[in-house]
């Protein structure tokens, strides 16, 4: 490697010194000569009639600036939330899209739902005032889970949804799978829950709206994962604001994992209020409101089945999902239980045939949307759970079975049965490289040491498939989308040779500032601290689509690269024209020009400085500057794949579970900094582990309240929770369409890490006959399960 | 957080003056308190910030064990040789309350005030034959605490200091709530001589003695000596992390582990 913090080297993150010494700049930080605070009026109800809001006490309070209610958007036309995605039935209807107005106009739908905004001098004051506005709620019935709100003569959270159905959608060809089914020798069956889930970002959502009198220019400064996206959305339908006059910026954004790439009301409400009061309106969320408000992710309830020949060969999986997607329709929600989840059902196997349903229904209760893996780790999990009931059914060895359905490498690129087609992949490989790091003949023997110890080991396989690097547009858009999903940089060499890149990605935690400046420095040969990456700001970036779906460096990456081409062709056209010689003549390497066969040669930063004083340039056939920007729009999803094991120890006295050890081997394609995708395997596997053993968002089921609404019930997980992990990675299967052969990495250890350690919970119970647990794992759960397999045991 | 006036005086005599005004609240470590007011549960007049008063600091051997003041910090019980030497159990038990900022802030004198149903010390202060000191009277530990966030102390009362007796063995055995780290169950063992106290927190609404537990060990200080003994599931705490029978069994299980520790 040619430059020390070039492709592959572990750079540490530039960005760590400013957010460890606590010098970040986040959304809450800004402060604004007459800044105001708002605090919103939220319902104490899951489920009511607004019939009225008294608010002249709350208005004549100390520093109260103005109390404005949906009724004041209404009369200013303020429109409804937008959703991005549109789904069809099976019978080809659209989905159904009530509205979602960022003020609750006559009737709030979930606790939380916001119903006014108190603006005020100071954020106590407003605060004090919020409290004395008096809402006169007729409290209804409340449909409180996914369960309830399909049950007979449920009460309806939206009075167009009958059934409180969205849509009833499907994917696979039925009649196929039907049939495999009839001349199968076994079939394995599961029923499970995939939890619903609170993000829990450590910086909660933040929005600062700003409103310019002379140029009729707002600014909204959010915690955003795309600011682009926000302006679009909150612009286009909400506000009625030309994109010339709404500037988005997402600063320094504490961790997102999904909740942050959505429009909220909050948003809308401080930059339209921004104006109305004539100040700027900064919003800042408590952590209870977090809790409540943010949008929530998983909460799958779902049936599936897997046909089996004699020998354990997969024939056809049937799934059967149910999917929660909360009160409103959040911006992303109706395609995470569809697009992201029933396509990656075919997981690492060639199943001939699958055919899944999925009904998504509305609750009240908070929105739920895409979040870390969204909808990879709900299929990720039912396969991977399903195939080790299948195992005990056919009476295989868990890895063999796995590996006697895999794609085989040679059947790359492959097109299953659920619409994508995976381009690389050698699963295999993975657990070849898994099953030694955990000494997986050794296992029988730790087992027997721990029963004598009084435990119950046990040993988890879980192998994953992921899309990610989102999404060609043309495919996007035939499934729905209504945003096109490409991305954009431009790199901008000043004249004495330095860089800033300016990256329509969004850091939140993912490191860009260092990645992909170890691309720039690589690829013109200069030193790492000479490059600059600038993200989250619509008047600074041309465009972007933001970051999710671990799409930064797939499709980022790839439109930078893209950008990086373009300066170099008008670079060689500068050298040419220096060095007097045929463009054709000129050899790049590592950012050198030379002139084919001779020493004549021109380093990037002298061609630069030229370019910017362009004294004798050919100006009709040479323009000033250096300064490219491109659009890329992928070809395909990306692909990253990988095995994880875990191995947990339970104490049946208490229930405990110990994860003892987790091994992880990824494909994540070409690996530009590995310190930095060892720390997103490590986030994303704790995560992972989090939603199996200890994370769970309760919702009272009639009530609708919550009942986790705080960290004292909502567990999360913590560092002496987990092990050291083992992770390795290989890069014999870089990506085959974008030009830096990545993957992505972001998502991964969340997508393989829940099952891995629920297989092991039931690897380690199965002496007493258990074949599946719902999430989360706790003790009492697994105690209870213990006591009720034995009386005997219970009793001593 | 509503308004309140902050005071914080120096002698416990000015604390007993401040304490009088109505709706004036006493601040030991504040986290319990501090939640509850930036909650807004709370609405107190004046906060009298008890941290600056040198007579409710500090650890001293005292004939018979330990006299802890009531502004101890967890984590200076938890780190102090003397506590380490004199009663080891008492020094594990404050290593683990909640986490590491928790410990640096929360007092025992706050702690035993709040008489939360899952706080940790509630136990040692009934097992190891606790007296409470407070600027008026001493109270017995078997009977200061009287219920759910309960205590004997009259309104105004400030906890002076803690007195604990050093027990022959003792040990804590604590199963923690995964989310808050509170005891769900906790049992203090303490072996004095012939007697054995056996309190439990955390499983019921208030700290309790299993009777039943002290018998059989004192006859015989061995875990085994618990086999088929229970406590009933009946009247004990259930919440989304723990049903009441499981809490009954982990009482059980706790009580053979804290003998097994105390050794
Ligand atoms: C995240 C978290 C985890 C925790 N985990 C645990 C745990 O695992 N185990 C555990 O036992 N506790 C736990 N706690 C509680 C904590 O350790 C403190 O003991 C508790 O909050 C009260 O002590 P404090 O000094 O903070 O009192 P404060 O919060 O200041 O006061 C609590 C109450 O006591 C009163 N008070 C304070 N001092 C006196 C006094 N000297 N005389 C009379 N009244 C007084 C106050 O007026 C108030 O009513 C946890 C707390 C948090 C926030």
């Amino acid at each position: 490697m040619a430059n020390p913090n070039g492709i592959g080297a572990p750079v540490r993150r530039r960005e760590d010194q400013r957010f460890l010494t606590g010098r970040g700049n986040y959304t809450d930080d800004f402060k604004r000569l007459n800044m105001t605070h708002a605090v919103h009026v939220r319902s104490p109800y899951a489920h009511a009639r607004i019939l009225g809001i008294d608010f002249a006490d709350a208005a004549a309070m100390p520093g109260v600036v103005a109390v404005l209610t949906g009724a004041d958007m209404e009369a200013d036309k303020v429109g409804s939330l937008p959703c991005g995605w549109q789904i069809h039935s099976k019978d080809g209807s659209p989905m159904k899209e009530p509205p979602h107005y960022p003020l609750a106009r006559d009737r709030v739908r979930y606790v939380g739902d916001a119903v006014a905004v108190v603006i005020a001098e100071t954020r106590e004051q407003a605060r004090d005032a919020a409290e004395m506005v008096v809402v006169d709620y007729e409290e209804l019935p409340a449909v409180g889970s996914s369960t309830r709100a399909v049950a007979g003569a449920a009460p309806l959270v939206h009075d167009d949804a009958p059934d409180n159905v969205c849509y009833d959608w499907h994917l696979g060809d039925k009649a196929a799978t039907d049939a495999a089914f009839a001349n199968a020798a076994h079939v394995a069956k599961i029923d499970l829950v995939n939890q619903r889930l609170v993000p829990n970002a450590m910086e909660p959502r933040a929005a600062m709206g700003e409103y310019d009198q002379s140029s009729g220019e707002y600014t909204l400064t959010t915690t955003s994962q795309n600011p682009h996206v926000t302006r679009l959305l909150m612009g286009a339908f909400v506000l009625g604001i030309p994109e010339h006059k709404l500037r988005v910026v997402a600063p320094d954004v504490g961790g997102g994992f999904g909740s942050k790439i959505f429009h909220y009301g909050e948003e809308a409400v401080v930059t339209w209020a921004a104006r109305k009061v004539g100040r700027p309106v900064k919003w800042t969320a408590d952590r209870s409101e977090s809790f409540l408000t943010d949008a929530h992710g998983r909460d799958h309830v779902s049936h599936a089945e897997l046909a089996m020949d004699a020998d354990g060969n997969f024939l056809a999986l049937r799934v059967s999902t149910l999917a929660n997607l909360g009160a409103y329709l959040s911006t992303f929600a109706p395609s995470i239980p569809t697009y992201l989840y029933a396509t990656l059902l075919a997981g690492q196997y060639k199943t001939p045939a699958i055919y899944a349903e999925v009904k998504a229904v509305f609750t009240n209760t908070a929105p739920v949307d895409a979040y870390r893996g969204a909808g990879r780790p709900e299929a990720c999990y039912l396969i991977e759970r399903l195939v080790d009931v299948a195992a005990g059914v056919v009476g295989m060895d868990k890895t063999e079975i796995r590996r006697r359905n895999f794609v085989p490498k040679e059947a790359m690129p492959y097109q299953t049965p659920v619409a994508l087609q995976y381009d690389t992949g050698d699963f295999a490989k993975n657990l070849d490289i898994a099953l030694p790091l955990v000494d997986y003949p050794g296992f029988q023997q730790r087992r027997a040491e721990s029963k004598a110890r009084g435990k119950l080991r046990g040993i988890g396989f879980a192998t994953y498939i992921e899309a990610c690097g989102i999404a060609p547009s043309n495919v996007a858009g035939a499934l729905g989308a209504r945003a096109g999903l490409y991305e954009c940089a431009e790199v901008r060499f000043h004249p004495t040779g330095s860089v800033t890149v300016f990256t329509g990605a969004h850091s939140h935690g993912q490191g860009h500032e260092t990645t992909f400046a170890q691309i720039v420095a690589e690829r013109f040969g200069i030193p790492i601290e000479n490059v600059e990456i600038v993200h989250g700001d619509t008047n600074k970036i041309p465009f972007g689509m933001g970051t999710y779906g671990s799409r930064s460096l797939a499709v980022g990456g790839s439109a930078l690269v893209k950008a990086m081409d373009k300066v170099e062709r008008k670079a060689k056209k500068i050298a040419a024209h220096m060095l007097e010689a045929a463009e054709t003549d000129i050899e790049v390497k590592d950012g050198r020009f030379t002139v084919a066969g001779t020493d004549k040669s021109l380093g990037i930063g002298d061609i630069a400085l030229q370019a910017y004083v362009p004294h004798n340039f050919p100006l009709d056939e040479l323009e000033p500057g250096l300064d490219e920007q491109a659009f890329y729009d992928p070809k395909n999803f990306t692909y990253p794949n990988g095995c994880h094991v875990c191995e947990v120890e339970i104490d049946p006295d208490t229930g405990v579970t110990t994860i003892v050890s987790f091994a992880a081997v990824d494909d994540f394609g070409n690996v530009i900094n590995p310190l930095i995708v060892e720390g997103q395997v490590h986030g994303g596997l704790v995560q992972g582990i989090g939603q199996a053993l200890y994370e769970n968002c309760v919702y009272d089921e009639e009530s609708g309240q919550l009942v986790t609404g705080s960290y004292m019930d909502y567990c999360m997980p913590r560092a002496d929770d987990v092990p050291s992990f083992t992770v390795r990675y290989h890069e014999d299967q870089p990506c085959t369409h974008n030009p830096l052969g990545v993957k992505g990495c972001g998502e991964a250890g969340t997508i393989g890490a829940a099952a891995a350690v629920m297989n092991a919970v039931v690897d380690a119970l199965s002496d007493y006959g258990v074949t599946h647990m719902d999430m989360p794992a706790t003790p009492e759960k697994v105690w209870r399960t213990i006591r009720d397999a034995t009386p005997a045991m219970a009793a001593e | 957080m509503y308004a309140f006036t902050y005071q914080r005086p120096t002698t416990l005599a000015d604390a007993a003056t401040a304490i009088q005004a109505e709706e004036a609240k006493l601040l030991g470590g504040g986290q319990t308190l501090l939640p509850t007011l930036k909650q807004r549960l709370a609405r107190p007049t004046d906060l009298i910030d008890l941290g600056a008063i040198p007579e409710l600091k500090g650890i001293r051997e005292t004939d018979g064990g330990l006299e802890i003041g009531a502004f101890t910090r967890h984590a200076e019980v938890a780190h102090s040789d003397l506590v380490k030497r004199v009663i080891p159990a008492l020094a594990s038990l404050a290593e683990g309350i909640g986490d590491r900022q928790v410990r640096n802030m929360g007092t025992m004198g706050g702690s035993i005030a709040n008489a939360d149903p899952s706080a940790d010390y509630p136990s040692a202060v009934v097992a190891l034959k606790g007296t409470v000191t407070t600027d008026r009277r001493s109270i017995a530990g078997d009977d200061f605490f009287t219920g759910m966030f309960e205590t004997a102390l009259e309104p105004g009362e400030i906890v002076k200091s803690v007195r604990f007796a050093r027990p022959d063995k003792a040990a804590y055995a604590k199963f923690r709530n995964p989310a808050s780290r509170y005891a769900i169950v906790g049992v203090f063992v303490a072996k004095f001589g012939a007697e054995v106290r056996v309190a439990v927190t955390g499983a019921a609404g208030s700290v309790f003695r299993a009777t039943a537990f002290e018998t059989a060990l004192a006859a015989d200080f061995r875990a085994e000596a618990l086999n088929g003994l229970s406590v009933e599931a009946d009247g004990l705490n259930a919440d989304i992390h723990a049903s009441a029978d499981y809490r009954a069994h982990l009482v059980a299980v706790m009580a053979k582990r804290a003998v097994e520790a105390a050794g």
